[in-house]
């Protein structure tokens, strides 16, 4: 497998981080809450079929510019441009949790963008009878309970490296945590319901069974509201960010799905 | 100096295990525990005890907002402070004040403070917080990652509509208006009614307040020893910015509790002081920090210095540090000062000189403090106090304090007479 490759785009004159991995045909991956502070194994079993191009969403880690972003219009014009500079125009896009919003963005308003759709637990609805979690008002020990069913999956996740800037790595977390909020605050409902029906990609719904932030229910949702071919897959023992609770059962479902 | 009467206007009935049985008095306080019927009676009470601290001849009045809070009953201070223009004749009114960016659209605050510097003839003091993090972010939902952009944008805002003589078309990030033409004007006109800056400790909001010649007020609940490092700061930065060291360019809370004797003020006291901090600052530690709300150059700061350390403590769900509820800690740490009129004065000069402030914003009712022992603090400091701390900083002059009408050419309030009115 070819070596883990980190190049820059910029979008609206802002540096995003692009991380690049593996052969074959492209899947791009926008990733969800807490972003991507560091490569994961997950992406690695991608990267053995596929060529994974890891853009990373204005204000995640590796990346700035959401503080010029006040509208969703404005978010959704950065994201069709970081896909576009990042070569995935046309390929096949994961998007889990606030990057799955986004992917289901790009397949309904481009549908030319997208080729075939998967998604992990996105944000974009809102039940009154089932609401969503608040994950920006949360106690700091709790937050790795809510993000994945593995408390500590999380955790090794936003751990700081060997040798990490000791102020700029707290700095860089908080940043992720206000990108999303910038994009999905207070209830994370962008009313993407309104678009559901655009997308045509058929698509795959991976949802954790014990995701704390958006209920499963909201999978029946999605799937009833998306005019492709849609599948709604759970997966056992798996949180919000369901990638890093079980990333083997999440990246086979994934590359049977875009196979 | 100048010694204003803030009342914060808590619910007096909170249950003694309010802290043990509910998670925050803030943002999701529960609707139980309040009784509309009993608060008719706190706000007549506590509108007495402003109306009384006017009276007693204290410079100003102080009110102001907060939202789905058990210790602060005043979603819109506006509200009081038009009552209050009724009620007091020469007394400033310091509303402390209107969180901008809450206010879609902002001229609505513009409108509001013009009708109360109306009402006074010309006693307002325009407060604009940025607003809490519960505040804002959680009890109105407003995006934190936006939440200054848009203060700043509305400051610009209301500035203009008080001073641009034409209508003006508004072209902002967050507000576009066609239309700004506010009626009625403020009295205070050369060139604004003055308008003071509540905030915590950072850097950029000092800058801004000495680039805009606004008052600085730092408004923490404990006191002067936690507040001397950031009035430090603040004074550190002026004189980074050649600015004079005018102590009425800062406003400073103190809580304080005056008696007979140091043993008579802790009788008197603690059961108030303890309810305030043990219940009233029983905040949910998952409403401090909105990400976004803390800018990234004070987040750095925060971490590389004790200054905004020490701003953090303004902030109840961010007081890690300090968690004194019990009468001897609260005391021990400052955050409420109490004694004999003498022992007080001496405090009270102490926390002036020391932090150079020279508008001092006195809470003399907290948490469950009666009527009556509000009005005996509030009398004793006014008349035992205030002479012996009065002179202080004399030679210099306020020149941000309100300018109102002459008094002989102000309108004469008639004593309220309810039967006259109706005939």
């Amino acid at each position: 497998m070819a070596a883990l490759e980190t190049t820059t785009v910029e979008v609206d004159g802002f540096p995003c981080r692009v991380w690049k991995k593996g052969s074959g045909p492209k899947l791009g991956f926008l990733a969800g809450l807490g972003g991507l502070p560091r490569w994961l194994p997950f992406l690695d079993q991608l990267a053995e079929r596929r060529t994974v191009i890891a853009p990373s969403l204005p204000g995640y880690p590796g990346a700035t510019g959401h503080t010029v972003l006040d509208s969703h219009l404005d978010w959704i014009l950065a994201v069709r441009q970081l896909l576009d500079r990042s070569g995935l125009a046309g390929a096949d896009l994961l998007g889990a949790s606030v990057g799955g919003a986004f992917a289901a963005e790009m397949a309904a308003i481009f549908p030319a963008e997208v080729r075939r759709l998967a998604l992990i637990a996105p944000f974009g609805l809102f039940d009154d009878q089932e609401p969503a979690a608040d994950p920006w008002a949360q106690r700091r020990d709790n937050v790795a309970g809510l993000m994945c069913a593995d408390a500590s999956k999380w955790d090794a996740l936003v751990a700081p490296p060997e040798g990490a800037n000791s102020a700029d790595w707290p700095i860089e977390m908080t940043r992720a945590a206000e990108a999303a909020a910038r994009a999905f605050w207070p209830l994370g409902n962008t009313q993407l319901e309104k678009r559901l029906g655009l997308i045509a990609a058929p698509t795959l719904i991976l949802w954790g069974e014990r995701d704390a932030v958006l209920p499963a229910s909201y999978a029946g949702r999605f799937a009833a509201g998306i005019n492709g071919a849609t599948k709604v897959q759970l997966v056992a023992d798996a949180g919000h960010l369901a990638y890093l609770d079980q990333p083997d059962a999440v990246a086979r479902a994934v590359l049977a799905h875009i196979a | 100096m100048k010694l204003m009467w803030f009342h914060l206007m808590p619910y007096t009935e909170l249950p003694d295990d309010f802290a043990q049985k509910h998670p925050s008095v803030w943002v999701d306080i529960h609707s139980s525990l309040f009784d509309p019927h009993r608060a008719h009676h706190m706000y007549n009470d506590f509108m007495d005890e402003l109306e009384f601290a006017a009276e007693m001849g204290f410079d100003a009045v102080c009110v102001n907002e907060h939202h789905s809070n058990g210790y602060g009953l005043m979603p819109s201070p506006n509200l009081i402070a038009s009552a209050l223009a009724r009620r007091t004749t020469d007394t400033a009114l310091c509303v402390m004040g209107n969180s901008l960016a809450l206010y879609n659209p902002p001229t609505r605050v513009a409108e509001e403070f013009a009708m109360i510097d109306c009402i006074s003839g010309g006693r307002l003091i325009a407060g604009f917080p940025v607003g809490s993090p519960m505040d804002t972010c959680y009890a109105y939902g407003q995006n934190p990652s936006m939440l200054r952009e848009r203060y700043y944008e509305a400051h610009d805002l209301v500035k203009k509509a008080w001073t641009e003589k034409e209508t003006f078309a508004f072209s902002g990030r967050y507000n576009q208006q066609r239309y700004i033409n506010i009626w009625p004007r403020p009295i205070q006109n050369d060139p604004h009614p003055p308008i003071w800056i509540p905030g915590g400790g950072s850097i950029e909001t000092w800058r801004w307040c000495a680039e805009m010649d606004y008052v600085y007020c730092y408004l923490s609940y404990y006191g002067y020893k936690a507040g001397l490092t950031t009035m430090q700061g603040f004074w550190n930065e002026m004189a980074k910015l050649s600015k004079d060291r005018n102590p009425y360019r800062a406003g400073f809370l103190q809580f304080v509790g005056v008696a007979e004797s140091r043993q008579q003020a802790l009788d008197l006291y603690t059961e108030p002081a303890e309810y305030f901090y043990g219940r009233c600052l029983h905040v949910d530690a998952r409403f401090a920090t909105p990400p976004g709300y803390t800018t990234e150059a004070t987040q750095r700061a925060g971490i590389e210095s004790m200054v905004a350390r020490a701003a953090n403590v303004a902030n109840p769900a961010t007081k890690a540090a300090l968690k004194a509820t019990n009468m001897k800690d609260i005391v021990d740490g400052g955050y409420v000062i109490i004694g004999s009129p003498d022992e007080v004065a001496e405090q009270v000069r102490h926390v002036a000189t020391s932090l150079n402030v020279g508008h001092l914003m006195l809470l003399l009712q907290y948490g469950n403090m009666s009527k009556d022992t509000t009005k005996y603090n509030t009398r004793l400091f006014a008349e035992k106090v205030m002479p012996k701390v009065k002179d202080l900083f004399g030679d210099w002059e306020d020149k941000w304090w309100p300018k109102p009408m002459a008094r002989s050419q102000r309108a004469a309030v008639p004593a309220f007479n309810a039967l006259a009115a109706a005939e």
